[in-house]
């Protein structure tokens, strides 16, 4: 058998083979992908992790080459590809409905691209000598593959994807799991710098999809090759990458290997979104030392201000349950309320104060006992808060009336004139959110809703492209349309500070980091999610 | 006897008395093909009918102008009527629904209306300075424009039902966008371009009222040959001729359905 070293060779096997740079992608005026950068290293397993619409599959696709990006450019081993078309790029892509083709049998759909392959040689001549250009260099030609080199090179992918002997038959007659080997196959044989896959295992039943991922990341073991993997399972996200890239609405929220993200979720959406966990509002009273409610708990944090309201993340596995009279008197109390037998553990809520926290143990507790709470102050993970209140660059449009998003609101403008530049501000519980939006002064859909311990921290995003927060103790469906009202006496107005309030009109954005996260394992990252809002102060909830 | 019997008898008999009066006509005509008489009275059976059909000049050009016209009419409407359906395929729902309902007007228009329209449009174009002559021009040109839409109607499902990534999948694979194009789109589209095709083909083959209106006085197709002899007494070949045409026909249909059975029953064995 010819050789048939699919892997790529390199000296320097963590250089960076795709970089993403600035890139923004805009489709009808609605920004998808919004000022990314990212790079990914060669020979990784890199998964785009995020929810359906949040634009990890638009990224894939523009670095296949199927979009061109609105803003920015991509570079592959350092060439800037951005206007490169797909059938240029030495990238191949594996689709989430397969897309083999139908006329062709199995062999032949792996046989596709080799057929076009080029490859580039050294010229020589009937005798085997050398042709020498010009400049008496090695000429260099292009050729086809031989008939020999592609048998040979599909014989070895079939059976790299555990169907050798399946050449000949009609793709409709396999099954789904098997179709999509055949795609992994047919895109593997390209010898392809980096392969995509969107979504590959999205349509495959659950038993077949847990096989495949065992096959992806032994076949990406083999080969070397850069797989870049689109997925909105976190749970397939953990198992396979070696780094994860979490994207919401089109910003990377956070990159690491997946350890760092499920310890150290670097703000509650990722904390939310990877894993079970419980969010809890919180205040830094001291390095070391975080407050929740009348409780404050030693935590493995520092480098927050005095009294900064932050996020408390506590993975429901990482929380002791101990009998009362064995827990300190500083322990966290709390009742049973629920609890479900989850097949290795039960999984129960637990009220502490005004928070239910969710608390897997092996252990059963009875319904309606009180138990103390014990938390690893390595299993406190805080994070800097992405907004603590509403503001935005209003107009006093009447004596009592200012204009927020697009909306009349009635507020006291005393002190303040007609037509004045000013900014609004208003807590999250001043807000009220109504089910129908023509009870409401302005409008908007449900963004987000997140529950944290005792009320819901609901993200409003408004016809006039603004979010709103807003904390109640219902919980509203992501995608509704509701209407907003805010309490007339909590909307507090200022003039804008030149320095600190940017003249775009839209609202001041400050650049925020964790402190205690580094960036790891990742070579470059994008900014931090661009915050809409100053963080001033929040209401004690 | 039963009332159930009598009534299952009387169905079975009514079904084979609609089948009788469907293909009688047609039969008087197959059986008196065969005997050499200018009326319909039985002269003894004769191959002659036959024999004028392809010695008669008139006829003979009748049947190659009909061939032609409908060759070269479908093969254009296919290609023009794949192409428009793969972009219809491609457009946004609003104009997609628009444009794919005004394509599909013309077929349920009345044939007449169409008919005076080309005439009238060829002689507007003809009155600009365009020279364009009756006959072969213009019922190429009139037959194409009537049967692109059938082609549309049996290729846009092939369409609606291509995997939308299969294009992507094609330029992924290293095939530039024609190439792609060619080597995976088009053989998805095959099996409705044929039946298209064959479509257009039989359309053109039959059609009598656009024909006669625009096909000036020098080319005759067989239904208007026919039509023009029918008012001096029918030419007896002419039975010859649509006795051929009719088992052709027949033909044609019993060996699609045979390939497609036989194809079906290897895919179905194969499942």
């Amino acid at each position: 058998m010819a050789k048939t070293n699919m892997a790529t060779t390199t000296d320097n096997k963590r250089d960076t083979i795709i970089e993403v740079k600035n890139v923004t992608k805009v489709f009808d005026g609605v920004t998808v992908v919004d000022d990314m950068n990212l790079a990914i290293k060669r020979g990784e397993f890199v998964t785009l992790l995020g929810p359906s619409g949040c634009g990890k599959t638009t990224l894939l696709r523009m670095i296949a080459g199927f979009e061109t990006p609105t803003d920015g450019q991509i570079y592959v081993e350092r060439t800037n590809v951005t206007e490169v078309p797909p059938y240029k790029r030495s990238i191949n892509t594996v689709f989430q409905k397969y897309a083999l083709f139908p006329h062709l049998n199995v062999y032949k759909n792996v046989a596709f691209g080799l057929k076009l392959k080029r490859i580039v040689v050294d010229a020589v001549d009937k005798q085997g000598k050398p042709i020498l250009d010009k400049e008496g260099k090695q000429a260099k030609k292009t050729i086809k593959l031989t008939k020999q080199q592609i048998d040979d090179k599909v014989k070895y992918g079939l059976k790299m994807v555990g169907l050798d002997g399946y050449g000949g038959r009609d793709v409709s007659s396999l099954s789904g799991g098997q179709q999509q080997r055949v795609a992994i196959a047919r895109a593997l044989v390209c010898e392809p710098k980096v392969l995509l896959l969107d979504e590959p295992l999205g349509a495959l039943d659950l038993k077949m999809r847990k096989e495949m991922q065992v096959e992806l990341m032994r076949m990406h073991k083999e080969l070397g090759i850069t797989f870049v993997y689109v997925t909105h399972d976190q749970e397939e996200a953990l198992t396979m990458s070696d780094t994860i890239v979490v994207i919401r609405d089109g910003v990377i929220q956070q990159v690491g290997t997946p350890k760092k993200i499920y310890d150290e979720p670097k703000n509650q959406y990722v904390a939310d979104f990877i894993g079970e966990s419980n969010i809890l509002s919180g205040t830094m009273v001291a390095d070391f030392r975080v407050q929740v409610e009348d409780k404050i708990l030693p935590c493995s944090d520092k480098g927050f201000e005095k009294n900064e309201k932050v996020d408390l993340v506590i993975r429901p596995e990482d929380i002791e349950i101990l009998p009362i009279e064995k827990a300190e008197v500083t322990a966290l109390q709390g009742v049973v309320q629920i609890s479900v037998f989850k097949g290795t553990y039960y999984e129960m809520e637990i009220k502490v104060g005004g928070y239910e926290f969710t608390v897997q143990n092996t252990v059963e507790q009875k319904i309606g006992s009180t138990v103390a709470l014990k938390i690893d102050p390595n299993n406190i993970h805080i994070m800097k808060k992405d907004r603590v209140i509403n503001e935005y660059k209003s107009e006093v449009i009447d004596e009592g009336v200012v204009e927020i998003c697009g909306g009349n609101f009635e507020c006291d403008t005393a002190g303040f004139e007609i037509g004045q530049e000013v900014i609004a501000s208003f807590d999250f519980l001043a807000t009220t959110l109504v089910d129908h939006e023509d009870n409401g002064t302005i409008g908007g859909f449900v963004a987000n809703s997140l529950y944290k311990g005792k009320y819901y921290q609901v993200q409003v995003y408004t016809d006039d492209d603004q979010d709103i927060f807003v904390d109640t103790p219902d919980e509203w469906d992501i995608g509704d349309r509701i209407g907003i009202t805010i309490k007339k006496d909590a909307i507090k107005l200022r003039l804008p500070d030149p320095q600190k309030d940017t003249h775009t009109g839209h609202p001041a954005e400050e650049a925020q980091s964790a402190p205690s996260s580094d960036e790891g394992e990742v070579a470059k990252q994008a900014t931090n999610q661009p915050q809409d809002a100053l963080a001033v102060s929040e209401d004690e909830i | 006897m039963n009332k159930k019997k009598v009534s299952k008898i009387f169905a079975k008999a009514f079904i084979y008395l609609v089948i009788v009066l469907l293909y009688l006509p047609i039969m008087v005509m197959v059986v008196y093909s065969f005997t050499n008489s200018n009326t319909m009275t039985w002269n003894g059976f004769s191959f002659a009918l036959y024999q004028r059909v392809f010695v008669d000049p008139g006829i003979s050009s009748a049947i190659r102008n009909t061939l032609v016209i409908a060759l070269v009419s479908s093969t254009l409407a296919t290609v023009i009527g794949t192409l428009t359906a793969y972009g219809i395929g491609y457009m946004r729902r609003p104009f997609k629904k628009a444009v794919g309902a005004m394509g599909q007007i013309t077929i349920v228009n009345s044939d007449v209306v169409t008919a005076v329209a080309f005439m009238l449009f060829f002689i507007t174009i003809r009155s600009i300075g365009i020279p364009i002559n009756d006959g072969y021009a213009t019922l190429i040109i009139a037959h194409t424009v009537i049967t692109i839409p059938y082609v549309v109607l049996s290729v846009s499902p092939k369409i609606r039902r291509l995997n939308p990534n299969l294009y992507e999948a094609g330029l992924d694979l290293g095939a530039g966008p024609l190439n792609t194009v060619f080597r995976v789109i088009l053989p998805q589209l095959v099996s409705g371009m044929v039946s298209g095709f064959a479509l257009a083909f039989t359309l053109s083959l039959d059609d009598f009222v656009i024909t006669q209106f625009n096909k000036g006085t020098s080319v005759n197709t067989i239904s208007t040959l026919i039509y023009a002899s029918a008012s001096k007494g029918l030419e007896p070949a002419f039975r010859a001729l649509s006795t051929i045409i009719f088992v052709t026909i027949l033909l044609a249909l019993v060996a699609f359905n045979a390939i497609k059975y036989r194809r079906d029953k290897i895919k179905s064995k194969k499942h």
